[in-house]
């Protein structure tokens, strides 16, 4: 496909690698935002490949992953009403609550629905007009904007049947927390590209000047991951911490503002519980005031569910680069794709699943 | 999640009060939301993401990087690396 095949060249990432063992002279710790880019390292065996000065770390980009138990419960509560359809992506449906996961809320007969776009959910609702329709509001910057028309839509058609359970998060916040945590060992970050392509790159120029970490904008393929590591390390040998885009066929400094502008009118940024992580101030997005109506949450009065995260699991630690997925007890054995215990198993593009999914049992 | 595929603009047309395309992803077509590309034309690729086009492919840019990388490569070569099948250097692999 073409912007795709270009980018996993061979040819080209053995001239980018080259190049990256040319001029590292020192150990340096590159964190990879995303959980796309896991994937693409793990898949792709880039980690392997490096000098081994070059340490990668997996960061807390995966929101199925972050999305907190209690949330998944609230899913199910929701779910399990008798006059529901509920609507998700699909790999929100078997990311088990404390008790079961959407596909058993759906086999004991539960109207799930697995949706590829948030409008697929609106048509459900405008087809179904004595049913409500929820919507499972997951995801980054990247899905905020697509879950934003939906209710923006939705109130210019005044359709009354259909909310969404929101658990939205940002990634500057999450950055900053990791850069200030006195465990800290990331010194530059490769940025998630599509976070940044509706985002721009601009909120990231204080965090690189205030905790001096280079920070790279970049893309998903391996000739992209490949180079956005070699501009990350030119910085650091050089000393340097500024933000470089390396995703330049779909990033833009400013990024794409008719998206922010919908976005900023359906959500306002507030607190947000991360989980394995915890909660983490003005990280997240909430729906405003003037479009409570579509928040599932007061709707369907869920708000008061509390859940507690298994003590075996260490996914916190592993988002934030102090341990690697098979330094883990329970990695493999009580923790496995099919029964996760903990947020970096629970999706494929988690730390924990990838590494699993890639027989990375331990690093050669 | 965050996960964006590249695809080519073959259609586009209003639903529901909404600027829509029909995106063609390597022979597979499918609709997407144009709203936040409202420049794209026909023709153009866009990054889709969840059903919604989130960023306009600068394609002179998207070349740009791999023609360099390409260049550099033909130099190697011609410094005597061997680029194209053999490892460069088997110390890199």
């Amino acid at each position: 496909m073409k912007y795709l095949d270009e980018f996993r060249d061979p040819k080209i990432s053995k001239e980018i690698i080259h190049e990256i063992k040319s001029i590292v002279t020192k150990p340096w710790v590159i964190m990879e935002i995303c959980g796309g880019q896991t994937h693409s390292i793990i898949k792709n065996g880039i980690d392997q490949i490096l000098p081994k000065e070059i340490e990668l770390v997996h960061g807390p980009g995966c929101p199925v992953c972050v999305t907190p138990l209690e949330t998944i419960d609230k899913a199910i509560a929701i779910a399990s009403k008798p006059n529901v359809i509920f609507t998700s992506f699909g790999d929100m449906l078997r990311v088990p609550g404390s008790k079961k996961d959407l596909f058993q809320v759906k086999s004991e007969g539960g109207d799930v629905r697995i949706v590829y776009s948030p409008l697929e959910s609106l048509k459900i609702a405008r087809n179904n007009p004595d049913k409500e329709v929820v919507f499972f509001a997951v995801g980054f910057e990247t899905t905020a904007p697509g879950n934003a028309m939906a209710i923006y839509q939705a109130h210019r058609e005044e359709l009354t049947n259909f909310s969404e359970l929101v658990s939205h998060v940002l990634v500057p916040p999450a950055m900053e927390a990791l850069l200030s945590s006195s465990t800290n060992r990331v010194q530059a970050y490769l940025a998630a590209g599509h976070v940044c392509a509706i985002m721009g790159w601009w909120e990231y120029e204080p965090i690189a000047k205030k905790y001096k970490v280079p920070i790279i904008p970049t893309g998903f393929e391996p000739i992209d991951v490949l180079e956005g590591i070699l501009l990350a390390v030119k910085q650091l040998e050089k000393g340097k911490y500024e933000v470089e885009n390396q995703y330049l066929r779909a990033v833009k400094r400013e990024g794409n503002q008719p998206a922010q502008h919908v976005v900023n009118q359906v959500f306002e940024v507030g607190d947000r519980k991360w989980r394995g992580i915890g909660e983490i101030p003005q990280s997240g997005l909430k729906i405003r005031e003037k479009f409570l109506v579509y928040d599932s949450e007061k709707k369907f009065s869920v708000g008061d569910i509390i859940t507690n995260e298994s003590e075996l699991c260490i996914s916190g630690i592993v988002l934030q680069g102090l341990k690697k997925p098979y330094e883990c007890s329970a990695f493999g054995k009580e923790c496995t794709p099919s029964n996760p215990l903990g947020a970096t198993m629970v999706s494929s593009e988690g730390a924990c699943a990838a590494y699993y999914k890639y027989q990375r049992i331990k690093n050669a | 999640m965050c996960l964006g595929i590249p695809g080519k603009v073959e259609e586009i047309f209003d639903e529901n009060g909404l600027k829509m395309g029909n995106i063609n992803y390597g022979g597979t077509i499918n609709k997407a939301c144009l709203e936040y590309v409202p420049d794209i034309e026909v023709g153009q690729y866009t990054v889709v993401h969840a059903g919604f086009g989130i960023s306009v492919i600068d394609e002179d840019e998207a070349m740009k990087s791999i023609e360099a990388w390409e260049e550099l490569a033909d130099i190697a070569a011609k410094d005597g690396f061997d680029l194209y099948g053999n490892p460069l250097d088997e110390s890199v692999l």
